[in-house]
């Protein structure tokens, strides 16, 4: 092996995470605990109208009365709740006119995260929200994106500029009596982004939402809302990052996304939060609520997800097909090396007629982590001719980590035709050799082996991030062979 | 000039012995056949020459290049010339031949000091050498050796081997498997691609094989040592004879 490539991996070994780093910025928090009056300071701080503040207070009052869920296949130490700062904002947390007004250490943060805000450097096409802690830092095109009736802002400004659309659809698809983390998401969330694509409008370019935690002892509830009106189409990306600390940081999100008749959203993500170290300290606590309604008829969804990141990740990204001829669509990556814990993957629930989903999940597991899918595919009694395919596959690298499979069939209606395919693998030693003998090593091998094992989701990735994604793959796997 | 030089060779597998002491020496230029009968330790040969981690080499010294071979990684033998046509091919889901060609190609150039090739060049390359090998030009664009053929396998191992252009090429068990026409074809790829500064090694049961690709010396494995050594007519006695007179005489 050449020598700079011996200490290019050897580089990799020492700093696998590179987005670990943290940023000085003054930040406006509100001290630690929860309760009615952190919530209700919560709302004030951001200047919400009335009827945010009763739609938190009614998720918090409800938060309180449910237990901690413990169904998933992970193992999750207890959280105190009381020790969480629930709102910590870059100051001043004030509407910026134009670009000169963002501090410039937040501005060089993005940038050094490849996220550059001045929208003539952004990547071609691509709008970005960027989200630090609580608050939304700054939005990229939005100007050229009004010129087509697309909204694309903070939910914070949303609820000032645009408090109508908001109260209609927040909570429309993941209501506060969800889940013990949507609860408390809807009680505490600070900031996320709005998405409207107003009927018969194709979104001309890809939405982007940018994720950062940087402050200490924070939790980060954002909150995204995305309403695709009759007939149109829009494309949506969010990534994540986090600084590398010894304890766990909690990200509860929500994800609600709309689709009217006829019209279809692609939802892609790259996760990568700090996903603690070899020996299994610190790293984000991911549990995340994500689920789409296919309101209208022939409507489409599309999940697609490439999950590096995280010491733990309960995820479902889900798709509600109550339109008839609706089409949900879910493919996923989950990695897990060192001592991650990962238990995701999706839920269809099959209500109109004519009704399609396919699920495509494709587990690594790694080192000592332990990667589980569940889905659920349910077909209810008036969904005539729904259709599901399904294809679970797990590649094991290494034989002290575990995958785990929990499919549910719950079918309601005899004309249903619901298919599940499941695969476990490792990879071969023979596999490894025959690279090597080609003159491929074996980081090299094993990136190759995983991406094409990962293709089929890979290929579902906007062109942009599908090269970010393999490097991800490959990066999150080091070091665990050979 | 000798290209190499095996002195003494020990290898063993789960602590059992497979090899007991090879000797053999390849100049450049020259084409050398190994055949002897099952579990002689043929390929056994070739894995401790290509490096495959399974096999433990005990004692003895093999220098490549003038280089210490066993003190390489297996991807720095095959960056120095190596290359191991497998008896079994493996296959790699999803990988495209092109991408693995790409990432082999450029691992060695980079080996060498060279700059990777670009997208256009690196394609020009494969169509160059598909020519030489006349595989499916199909096969390409699938991953490697997924749903391949016995055939269209060992079709796709020659086919690396003229992309990579190797100076020592081993063949293990290439014959095997394969129907005459596709035995033809492969031959054929590998006496195109002889060069002058290039030898290889031919691992074998049959003479047939031997028709195609012609020695220079046949030596006879049996029980991990190398007991006979003769000239392409040995093969025609082996066919005629079989090993047992060779087993008789080897008892030991």
């Amino acid at each position: 092996m050449a020598k700079d490539k011996v200490a290019a991996i050897e580089d990799l070994g020492n700093d696998e995470y590179k987005y670990g780093f943290h940023s000085d910025i003054a930040t406006h928090t509100i001290p630690k605990g929860l309760s009615e009056d952190v919530v209700r300071r919560i709302s004030e701080l951001k200047g919400e109208p009335e009827f945010m503040l009763e739609f938190r207070l009614r998720a918090f009052r409800h938060w309180q009365t449910l237990p901690v869920p413990e169904w998933a296949h992970l193992k999750i130490p207890p959280i105190d709740f009381q020790d969480i700062i629930y709102y910590a904002s870059p100051v001043p947390p004030k509407k910026l006119g134009s670009m000169d007004e963002v501090d410039p250490e937040i501005r060089a943060t993005f940038d050094k995260l490849g996220i550059p805000l001045e929208e003539q450097k952004v990547l071609s096409n691509v709008a970005v929200d960027a989200v630090m802690d609580s608050s939304s830092v700054k939005t990229t095109f939005r100007a050229t994106l009004a010129e087509k009736g697309i909204i694309f802002c903070s939910i914070s400004e949303a609820l000032k500029e645009h408090p109508d659309l908001v109260r209609r659809h927040l909570g429309s698809v993941v209501p506060h009596t969800d889940n013990f983390y949507a609860a408390l998401n809807s009680a505490v969330f600070s900031d996320g982004s709005f998405v409207y694509i107003p009927r018969g409008v194709r979104c001309p370019m890809e939405l982007s939402t940018y994720f950062r935690i940087n402050a200490r002892n924070t939790g980060q509830f954002e909150r995204t809302l995305i309403v695709a009106d009759d007939d149109s189409y829009v494309s949506y990306l969010e990534g994540c990052t986090a600084p590398m600390r010894d304890e766990n940081q909690l990200h509860a999100a929500i994800v609600e996304i709309v689709v009217g008749a006829r019209a279809e959203v692609k939802y892609s993500t790259v996760q990568n939060w700090y996903p603690g170290d070899k020996q299994g300290r610190g790293g984000i606590y991911n549990f995340v609520t994500k689920r789409a309604l296919c309101r209208g008829e022939h409507s489409k969804v599309s999940w697609t997800q490439v999950e590096t990141g995280s010491a733990i990740t309960w995820k479902y990204p889900s798709c509600i097909l109550k339109g008839d001829n609706s089409v949900g669509e879910f493919y996923s990556v989950a990695v897990t090396n060192n001592y991650q814990q990962a238990d995701t993957g999706t839920k269809m629930i099959h209500l109109g007629r004519n009704t399609r989903s396919t699920i495509v999940s494709k587990g690594i597991s790694a080192g000592h982590s332990q990667n589980s899918y569940r889905g659920l595919v349910r077909v209810a009694s008036g969904a005539d001719n729904a259709r599901n395919f399904s294809q679970c596959d797990s590649l094991l690298l290494g034989n002290q980590c575990g995958a785990h499979t929990f499919p549910h069939l719950d079918v309601h209606n005899p004309t249903a035709q619901v298919e599940h395919e499941a695969t476990t693998s490792k990879i071969g030693e023979d596999q490894i050799f025959y690279c090597n003998q080609r003159g491929i090593a074996t980081e090299d091998a094993v990136a190759l082996i995983v991406n094409g094992y990962a293709k089929d989701v890979l290929n579902h990735l906007p062109l942009e991030f599908a090269a970010e994604a393999q490097k991800l793959l490959q990066i999150s796997l080091e070091g665990s062979v050979g | 000039m000798e290209l190499l030089k095996i002195e003494n060779l020990h290898a063993t597998i789960d602590g059992k012995e497979i090899l007991r002491g090879i000797n053999l020496n390849i100049n450049a230029g020259e084409t050398h056949a190994i055949m002897g009968p099952n579990g002689s330790g043929k390929s056994t040969l070739s894995a401790v020459l290509a490096g495959n981690p399974a096999y433990t080499v005990t004692e003895g010294s093999v220098r490549f290049n003038g280089k210490d071979l066993l003190g390489l990684t297996p991807e720095d033998r095959a960056h120095e010339g190596l290359f191991l046509s497998f008896q079994y091919p493996v296959e790699i889901p999803g990988v495209s031949m092109t991408n693995f060609m790409r990432a082999a190609v450029n691992e060695k150039r980079r080996y060498q000091g060279l700059a990777p090739l670009s997208s256009g060049d690196f394609l020009k390359l494969m169509r160059q050498k598909k020519q030489i090998i006349d595989i499916d030009a199909n096969l390409t664009n699938r991953a490697v050796n997924e749903g391949f053929s016995g055939g269209e396998k060992k079709k796709n191992e020659i086919f690396q081997m003229a992309m990579l252009e190797p100076t020592l090429r081993i063949l293990d068990e290439t014959d095997s498997g394969l129907d005459i026409d596709a035995l033809r074809v492969c031959a054929d790829g590998v006496n195109r691609l002889k060069q002058p500064d290039n030898a290889t090694i031919v691992i074998t049961h049959y003479q047939r094989l031997l028709d195609y690709i012609v020695p220079d010396f046949i030596h006879i494995l049996y029980r991990g040592r190398i007991v006979m050594t003769g000239g392409k007519e040995l093969a025609l006695e082996l066919e005629e004879k079989g090993y047992d007179w060779i087993k008789k005489q080897f008892q030991d």
